[in-house]
């Protein structure tokens, strides 16, 4: 060993194969806990800055505080109440959504006749804020589940909509002549051509879907719940609990996350040929 | 026998693709269909296809009419076209669906050996080369034995090395089932190292100009005799084929015979 690796190794300069060791040790663990990094940071800045009265942590409780509500909103079961309600809403609108958005998308893409039909109505549907939508639907359906799920329903449908349609438009005209140069019927054509090429946009507008349902779970129970995570926010703004509110949104991240995950894992099956394309560019 | 009984093509805009083809194919035969761009050749392959219908005329395999996809009737694009979902055995094995599986897959890994990509059944498309992938393809047209195979200018995307080692497999190919061959290439070279006869078409509208039959002794290679002389006869028909279709001043215009092709 030189003496400039020496003096550059400092005080612990007697560990430089150590030192080689460490620095391995860093390239080995995989570069996305580097995102851990920063929140964990400032959580525990947070921590420290209330425990050292340095901040009151009364608006912003620290971390610490927010895991005690979530702790005791678990042993008293509202948590699971909650989560419970706001997933079986977020599950029912996205259902009805989705397989709205999928049929009328899959007929809009397929049939020129049906698109004009069918297209400028939702076009125009669309570009309505969908909230607007709420106080009809209350009208319409009430206040309890049916116009939460509505409204839920409203939000999934046009990105799955938009995504099917987009993608049969574009699949690749080259691609279907080679079935008909074989000969497919119609039936095969769609099976072993057609479905598979639209797969992967479809689950594409499926998971963008699901990310709106979430979003508009939060607003359908803003207008009026009495269970659900965003009638935990709601209570929590009104009894100046921001613990309860910071614990209903981590419990947002966390559903949203498996449930976009989910659907991740039960669609992989169909696109084993995409995960050769990603790993590969 | 693969017959064109004045063949015409004229699309929805006006544009004559094809006009007044006769054409007899021997069952067999390779026939190899040049000519400078724009002369309809692509066009009459899909015809021949069945892809495309004619205008005029008709086409007919040993007597059977083909209007649209024959089952005789094998194609190979321009591009491999291989479906990215399905890997190269499924892509291989595209068009026998029908068949039995334990037929499919004896048929399958038996193109695939003639192609020299037995070991890359189970891999994607995407994986592949170029070369590879339209090396799928043209397995893909043969395993369902057609009758007659189409190429519609099949390598003209590769380098010219993986091009003539593809030749060498196409012929082996041949060599098996030895089915009628219609290959459209814009490579005179490529022409002379496969066809029994060479088909020389020209533009506005596309129509038949020319024909040399080739008696070269197979496997051919650029190097071997005759090869040069064979080219030069096909290169010369190339040229009068455009010759009477260009003005006085392009005519006075000394370019190189080879320039345009």
């Amino acid at each position: 060993m030189s003496d400039a690796a020496l003096a550059a190794s400092g005080p612990r300069g007697a560990a430089a194969p150590e030192r080689d060791g460490a620095r391995r040790g860093l390239g080995a663990p995989p570069l996305w806990l580097l995102g851990f990094v920063l929140p964990v940071a400032v959580a525990l800045l947070w921590e420290a800055a209330v425990r050292l009265g340095v901040a009151q942590g009364r608006l912003v409780p620290p971390p610490s505080r927010v895991g005690a509500t979530l702790g005791a909103l678990w042993t008293s079961g509202d948590l699971q109440v909650h989560a419970a309600a706001t997933l079986w809403r977020v599950a029912v609108g996205f259902g009805l959504g989705a397989a709205a958005g999928l049929a009328l998308g899959a007929l809009s893409g397929a049939s020129r006749l049906s698109r004009a039909l069918l297209d400028p109505t939702l076009q125009a549907l669309r570009s309505i804020p969908s909230i607007a939508w709420v106080p009809l639907f209350i009208l319409w359906l009430g206040i309890f589940e049916a116009s939460k799920v509505a409204l839920i329903a409203v939000g999934v449908f046009f990105p799955v909509y938009l995504g099917v349609a987009g993608a049969i438009l574009s699949v690749d005209r080259k691609l279907v002549e080679v079935g008909r140069a074989f000969r497919l019927s119609a039936l095969a054509t769609l099976r072993r051509i057609l479905v598979p090429a639209i797969l992967p946009e479809t689950v594409t507008a499926l998971r963008s879907g699901l990310g709106l349902g979430f979003m508009f779970v939060v607003a359908a129970e803003f207008m009026g719940a009495s269970e659900g995570l965003g009638y935990l926010l709601v209570d929590g703004q009104q009894m100046g609990k921001p613990d309860a509110i910071l614990a209903a949104i981590l419990c947002f991240a966390v559903l949203g996350k498996a449930c976009d995950a989910l659907l991740v894992a039960a669609t992989r099956p169909l696109l084993r040929c995409q995960d050769v394309a990603r790993d590969r560019l | 026998m693969l017959r064109l009984d004045r063949i015409g093509k004229t699309y929805a805009d006006g544009t004559a693709a094809l006009d007044d083809v006769t054409l007899e194919v021997r069952a067999g035969e390779i026939v190899a269909i040049v000519g400078g761009s724009g002369c309809g050749k692509t066009t009459l392959l899909r015809l021949l296809a069945g892809l495309d219908r004619a205008s005029r005329g008709t086409v007919s395999l040993d007597g059977d009419p083909v209007r649209e996809p024959h089952p005789g009737i094998g194609i190979v694009f321009q591009e491999p076209r291989l479906l990215p979902w399905y890997d190269v055995a499924g892509n291989v094995g595209f068009g026998i669906a029908h068949l039995p599986p334990a037929l499919r897959r004896e048929k399958v890994l038996h193109a695939l050996d003639l192609v020299g990509l037995a070991d890359q059944a189970k891999r994607w498309p995407r994986e592949l080369s170029g070369g590879q992938q339209q090396r799928v393809s043209i397995a893909r047209a043969f395993v369902t034995d057609p009758r007659v195979l189409l190429l519609d200018e099949p390598f003209s995307a590769l380098d010219a090395l993986t091009r003539s080692s593809l030749h060498g497999h196409l012929y082996r190919l041949w060599q098996e089932s030895r089915p009628t061959v219609l290959l459209v290439t814009h490579e005179v070279s490529e022409a002379v190292a496969l066809a029994d006869r060479v088909v020389v078409m020209r533009p506005k509208p596309g129509r038949i100009d020319d024909e040399v039959t080739l008696e070269l002794a197979r496997p051919r290679r650029a190097a071997s005799p005759g090869f040069e002389a064979a080219q030069r006869r096909i290169m010369t028909a190339l040229d009068r084929s455009l010759a009477p279709r260009e003005n006085e001043a392009e005519r006075g215009r000394a370019e190189p015979a080879t320039a345009w092709w």
